[in-house]
C-alpha cells in the first residue's frame, strides 16, 4: 500500500477530470460529492500512510515510487517518479486535509454560483498540481506542479471573470509569479548542466562533493532558486500580486494562502537546502528577504479596511517568518510554522469568507462591527485563529511555532540579535493588527446585520481547524516547557538540525517571556485604542506625518506605483515607439519587392500568342549566340 | 541527280514562301501541298523511299485534306481576304524576318564550323525501317499509338457541340 | 551511294524552318499559324531523313515517322481547338484570345 502513493495525486485529478468533462450535466449534490470525495479519500490515504511510516520507527523513512519513464533523450532521462519523505509527508498532509476542509466549506459557500462545477474542477486540479509539486522526485516534475499551481491560481483568482478587475488581478498574479518561474527554470538548467541530472536526491548528494562552501556557481544556483521561491511565495520584491489575489472567492484565498501556492517557495527552499547551505550569502539573503517582508507586510496589514486584504498582508508576513527561519537554517521550525500557519490562516480566510457571505459581500471591516453575538460559531473560531496568529502565549499553536522561530533565529550562528529584533517587532505588529481585526469586526458599533447563520458545511471545517489551531502546537514544545519534539524528530532524517552558537543557559526562557508579554501588551494596546479611545487613532491619522504613513502602508508601501513607474511605463512607451516593428520592415520589404517585380513582369504578359512566339525565337537566338561565342 | 535535288529544293522554298504570304487560305494550302511534294522528291533522292511515300500519303494527303476541310468550314471568302490584307502590311514582316534571318545565319555558321565531310549517302529502304520499327523501337510505336488515340479522343471532345448540362440539383446551365 | 552534299540538304531544311518561323511570327490568322507549324515540323523531319541516309541507319526515318504521327495528332486536336475558338470569338484572329493578359 505504501508503494502506491500515486493514488494521492490521482484522486483529485480524477475528480478534476470528471468535473471538467461531465460536470455541466451533473446535479449540485453529485458535483459536491465528486469534488470532495477525491481529496477526502486522498486525505484518509495520507493519514494511513503517515501512520504506517511513523509507527515503523525508522529514523529516516522514505518511499520512492517510479511510475514510468517520462522523457528519455541523450543525456536526459526523466522519470515520472514520486518521492515521499518526512518533509513531503507534512506537506501532503496539510494539502489534502486542509484542502478537503476547504472543499467541504465551498460546497455551501459556492452554492449560489453558476460556475459550481467549474469551481470545483479548478480546485481539484489545484490540489493535484500542488501534490505533484510536493511529491516530485525530480526538479522537472516539480516544475510541472509548480506551473500547474500557477495556472490554477490564475484561473481561480479570475474565477468571476465577468468583472474586468478580477481578470486584471489574475493576470497580475500570473505575470508576477512568472518572473520568479523564469528564474527557477534557469536555475534548473544550471543544475542540469552542472550535475547532468534533475533528480533531487542525486543533486543533493552530489552538491557538497562538487562544490566547496561559497562556490560561485552554487551561489548562482541558490539565487535562481530563491528567485523562483520569492515569486511564488509573494516575498519582496515580487510580493505585489498577493493582495490583489483577493479578487477570487474566499475558499480560493484560503487554499492559496494556507495549503498551496504560496508555501511552494518555502517547500522549494527546504527541499533544496543542501544547495543553500553551500551558499551562505544567499541563505542570508533569504533571511533578510523574510525579515523585511514580514515587517513591511505587517505595517500594511495594520491600516487595511478590507478584511481579506488584512489577511493577505498577514500571509506575506507569516511567510516572511518562514523565510527568516529557512535563512538562518532553522529548517524544521519553518516547516512547523508552515503547518500551524496553514491551519489558522485557512480558518481565518474561511471565517472571513463566511462573514462576507452573510453580510451581502461586504468586505469593509468598519461596516461590520458587533457580530460576536449574532455569529457565535464564527466568532469563537475566528478568535482562536486570531489568537494563534497573534501568538498568545501557552494556549495557542501559533505561539509555539513562532516562538520556536524567534528563538532559533536568535540562537543560530547565522542569525543573531539583529534579525531577532526584526522578527520580534514583526510579532508585536502581528498581534496588533490581528487584535484590531477581531475587535473591529466583532465588537464596537453594530454594523450591517447578517442575513442568516451559515450551515453545517461551513461551521464543521471551522471547528476542526479551530481545534488544530489550538492543539497543533502541542506536538512540538520547547525545552523550557515540556520538551516535546515529535515534529522536529520526524523531520530530522530529511532536514539538518540547527547549528547553534554559545548562549547563556536561561536565554531561551527569557526570550519566551519577552515575546509572550509583548503579544499580550499588543493585544491590550489594541483593546485600548480601538475599543476605549478611538480618538487616539483618529488623531494619529489626521496628523500630517501619520497621514503620510497610513497612505503609504495602505498601498503596500507604494510598490505597485514604483513598479509602474520603473518598469511598466517605460516598457509600454518603448513598445509604443516600436509599434510598427522595425524588424518587420525586412519582411514587408521583401513583399514590396515581390509586388514591384510582379507589376513590372506583368507587362510582359500581353496575352498575345505571337508575342510569346517572339520571345521563344529570341531565346533560341540567345542560346545559339551563346553556343557560338563561348 | 544533283540537278534534280536543286530543282526540287528551289520549288520547295518558293512554294513555302508563297504559302506563308498568301491572303487566300485555299491558295496557301495548295502551295503548301506543292512544298510537301517537293520535299517528298528530296526524300526519295536522299535514299529514303519509304519516308517519301509517307510524306505524300500522310502529309500531302491526309493532313492537308483535314486543313482544307477546316478552311472550307471557316473561310469567309472575300471578307476574310480583305481582313488578311489589312493585317499583313509590309511592316508586319520586318521584325519576324529580321529575327529569323539572324537565326538562319547562326545555324548556317554552326553548320559550316562543324565541318562535316559531306558526301556519301546510303539508301535505307522500307525493310530496314520496318525491322527497326518493330524491333528495338516497339515501345515508341506503342507510345505513338497512345498519342494518336489521345488525339482522336481530344479532337472528338473538343469538336463536339456543347449541350446544355443540367445538374441534378442545381438548376443552372453551364454556359460556353 | 548517292552523290549529294549533306550540308546543302540541311541548309534547305533550315531555310524551310525559318520560313515557317516567319509565317508563325507574322501571320495573325490562327489557321495560317497552324500551317506554319506544319512547315517547321516538316523541315525538322527532313533533317532526320538526311541523317538516316548519312549514317546508313533506319533511326532517322523512324524519327520522321514519329514526327509524322505527332503532327497528325496535333493537327486533329489543333483544328478542333480552332473550331471552338471560332465559335467563341467569331474570328480567327489569334490576338483576340488574350484573357490571360497580365
Amino acid at each position: 500500500m505504501t508503494e502506491s502513493i500515486w493514488i494521492i495525486i490521482a484522486l483529485p485529478l480524477v475528480s478534476f477530470l470528471i468535473l471538467a468533462f461531465v460536470g455541466q450535466r451533473m446535479t449540485r449534490q453529485t458535483i459536491a460529492l465528486v469534488a470532495t470525495a477525491g481529496t477526502g479519500i486522498a486525505a484518509l490515504f495520507t493519514l494511513v500512510t503517515g501512520w504506517r511510516l511513523l509507527s515503523s520507527n525508522q529514523a529516516n523513512f522514505e518511499i520512492s515510487s517510479n511510475l514510468w519513464e517520462w522523457i528519455n533523450t541523450s543525456g536526459l532521462t526523466i522519470h515520472m517518479a514520486l518521492h515521499l519523505d518526512a518533509l513531503a509527508l507534512v506537506f501532503i498532509f496539510v494539502i489534502t486535509f486542509v484542502g478537503f476542509l476547504i472543499l467541504v466549506y465551498s460546497t455551501e459557500f459556492m452554492n449560489e454560483d453558476s460556475g459550481y462545477a467549474r469551481f470545483f474542477a479548478y480546485i481539484n486540479l489545484f490540489i493535484a498540481s500542488m501534490l505533484i509539486l510536493v511529491l516530485a522526485d525530480n526538479l522537472l516534475l516539480l516544475y510541472l506542479g509548480w506551473e500547474g499551481v500557477g495556472l490554477c491560481s490564475y484561473l481561480l483568482i479570475g474565477f468571476w471573470y465577468q468583472d474586468p478587475s478580477n481578470g486584471y488581478a489574475a493576470r497580475k498574479a500570473f505575470i508576477m509569479t512568472r518572473i520568479g518561474d523564469t528564474a527557477l527554470i534557469i536555475g534548473l538548467f544550471l543544475l542540469f548542466v552542472e550535475f547532468g541530472t534533475l533528480n533531487i536526491g542525486e543533486i543533493l548528494t552530489a552538491a557538497p562533493e562538487k562544490w566547496v562552501t561559497g562556490d560561485t556557481t552554487a551561489k548562482l544556483a541558490a539565487f535562481l532558486l530563491l528567485g523562483g521561491a520569492v515569486g511564488k511565495s509573494a516575498q519582496l520584491p515580487l510580493q505585489t500580486w498577493l493582495p490583489d489575489a483577493m479578487a477570487g472567492p474566499s475558499p480560493v484565498s484560503a487554499l492559496i494562502h494556507a495549503a498551496t501556492m504560496v508555501t511552494a517557495g518555502v517547500y522549494l527552499i527546504a527541499r533544496t537546502h543542501a544547495i543553500f547551505e553551500l551558499a551562505p550569502e544567499v541563505q542570508f539573503i533569504v533571511a533578510i528577504v523574510g525579515a523585511i517582508t514580514l515587517l513591511i507586510a505587517g505595517f500594511s496589514a495594520l491600516v487595511q479596511r478590507d478584511i481579506k486584504r488584512v489577511l493577505a498582508y498577514s500571509t506575506m508576513s507569516q511567510i516572511g517568518y518562514m523565510f527568516l527561519a529557512l535563512g538562518v537554517g532553522a529548517w524544521s521550525a519553518a516547516i512547523f510554522h508552515f503547518m500551524i500557519h496553514a491551519f489558522f490562516k485557512a480558518l481565518l480566510f474561511l471565517g472571513a469568507g463566511a462573514i462576507i457571505m452573510v453580510l451581502h459581500h461586504e468586505h469593509d471591516m468598519f461596516k461590520m462591527g458587533g457580530l460576536y453575538k449574532k455569529l457565535p460559531v464564527i466568532f469563537w473560531t475566528f478568535l482562536i485563529a486570531s489568537a494563534s496568529l497573534a501568538a498568545l502565549p501557552l494556549v495557542t499553536a501559533g505561539f509555539y511555532s513562532k516562538d520556536l522561530i524567534l528563538w532559533q533565529v536568535f540562537a543560530s550562528n547565522i542569525g543573531g540579535s539583529g534579525l531577532w529584533a526584526m522578527g520580534f517587532a514583526g510579532a508585536f505588529i502581528t498581534a496588533l493588527y490581528s487584535s484590531r481585526m477581531v475587535l473591529v469586526t466583532f465588537f464596537g458599533k453594530t454594523g450591517i446585520s447578517p442575513t442568516h447563520r451559515p450551515g453545517w458545511a461551513i461551521t464543521t471545517p471551522l471547528l476542526v481547524l479551530a481545534f488544530l489551531s489550538f492543539a497543533g502546537g502541542f506536538i512540538e514544545l520547547p525545552h523550557t516547557m515540556g520538551h516535546t519534539q515529535l515534529f522536529s524528530e520526524m523531520l530530522h532524517g530529511t532536514l539538518p538540525a540547527l547549528t547553534m552558537r554559545e548562549l547563556p543557559a536561561n536565554g531561551e526562557l527569557m526570550l519566551q517571556i519577552i515575546t509572550g508579554l509583548t503579544s499580550i501588551i499588543a493585544v491590550g494596546l489594541a483593546c485600548l485604542v480601538y475599543l476605549r479611545r478611538p480618538s487616539i487613532v483618529n488623531q494619529l491619522k489626521s496628523s500630517s506625518f501619520g497621514n503620510l504613513f497610513v497612505r503609504l502602508w495602505f498601498t503596500g508601501w507604494g510598490f505597485d506605483v514604483m513598479y509602474n513607474a520603473l518598469i511598466v511605463r517605460p516598457l509600454v512607451s518603448i513598445s509604443k515607439l516600436n509599434k510598427k516593428d522595425i524588424l518587420d520592415n525586412i519582411s514587408i520589404g521583401v513583399s514590396r519587392l515581390m509586388a514591384f517585380g510582379n507589376s513590372q513582369l506583368v507587362l510582359s504578359q500581353s496575352g498575345k500568342l505571337r508575342w510569346y512566339m517572339m520571345i521563344i525565337a529570341l531565346g533560341a537566338i540567345l542560346t545559339l549566340t551563346l553556343s557560338i561565342v563561348i | 541527280m544533283i540537278a534534280l535535288f536543286y530543282i526540287a529544293a528551289f520549288v520547295a522554298v518558293i512554294s513555302t514562301l508563297m504559302a506563308i504570304t498568301r491572303f487566300n487560305a485555299v491558295h496557301a494550302l495548295i502551295y503548301l501541298v506543292v512544298s510537301l511534294l517537293s520535299v517528298a522528291v528530296i526524300f526519295y533522292l536522299l535514299g529514303a523511299p519509304f519516308a517519301a511515300a509517307l510524306e505524300v500519303i500522310i502529309y500531302a494527303g491526309a493532313i492537308m485534306v483535314l486543313l482544307i476541310f477546316m478552311v472550307m468550314m471557316l473561310h469567309l471568302g472575300e471578307t476574310s481576304i480583305q481582313q488578311e490584307k489589312q493585317w499583313l502590311n509590309w511592316s508586319v514582316w520586318l521584325g519576324p524576318g529580321f529575327l529569323s534571318l539572324i537565326l538562319l545565319v547562326e545555324m548556317s555558321y554552326l553548320l559550316v564550323v562543324s565541318n562535316e565531310p559531306g558526301e556519301g549517302l546510303t539508301v535505307v529502304d522500307a525493310t530496314q525501317v520496318g525491322i527497326a520499327l518493330y524491333g528495338p523501337y516497339i515501345i515508341t510505336v506503342e507510345l505513338a499509338a497512345i498519342l494518336l488515340l489521345a488525339g482522336i479522343v481530344g479532337a472528338y471532345y473538343l469538336g463536339q457541340e456543347k449541350r446544355r448540362v443540367l445538374h441534378r440539383f442545381l438548376n443552372q446551365e453551364d454556359n460556353d | 551511294m548517292i552523290d549529294l552534299p549533306t550540308s546543302h540538304v540541311i541548309i534547305l531544311a533550315m531555310v524551310l524552318f525559318i520560313l515557317g518561323l516567319i509565317g508563325l511570327l507574322a501571320r495573325r490568322n490562327i489557321l495560317f499559324m497552324l500551317m506554319s507549324v506544319e512547315i517547321m515540323l516538316n523541315a525538322a523531319g527532313l533533317v532526320f531523313v538526311v541523317g538516316s541516309s548519312k549514317w546508313a541507319e533506319a533511326d532517322g526515318q523512324l524519327m520522321f515517322i514519329f514526327i509524322l504521327s505527332m503532327a497528325a495528332a496535333e493537327v486533329a486536336v489543333g483544328l478542333a481547338l480552332i473550331l471552338q475558338f471560332y465559335k467563341k470569338f467569331n474570328t480567327l484572329d489569334a490576338d483576340a484570345a488574350s484573357n490571360l493578359k497580365g
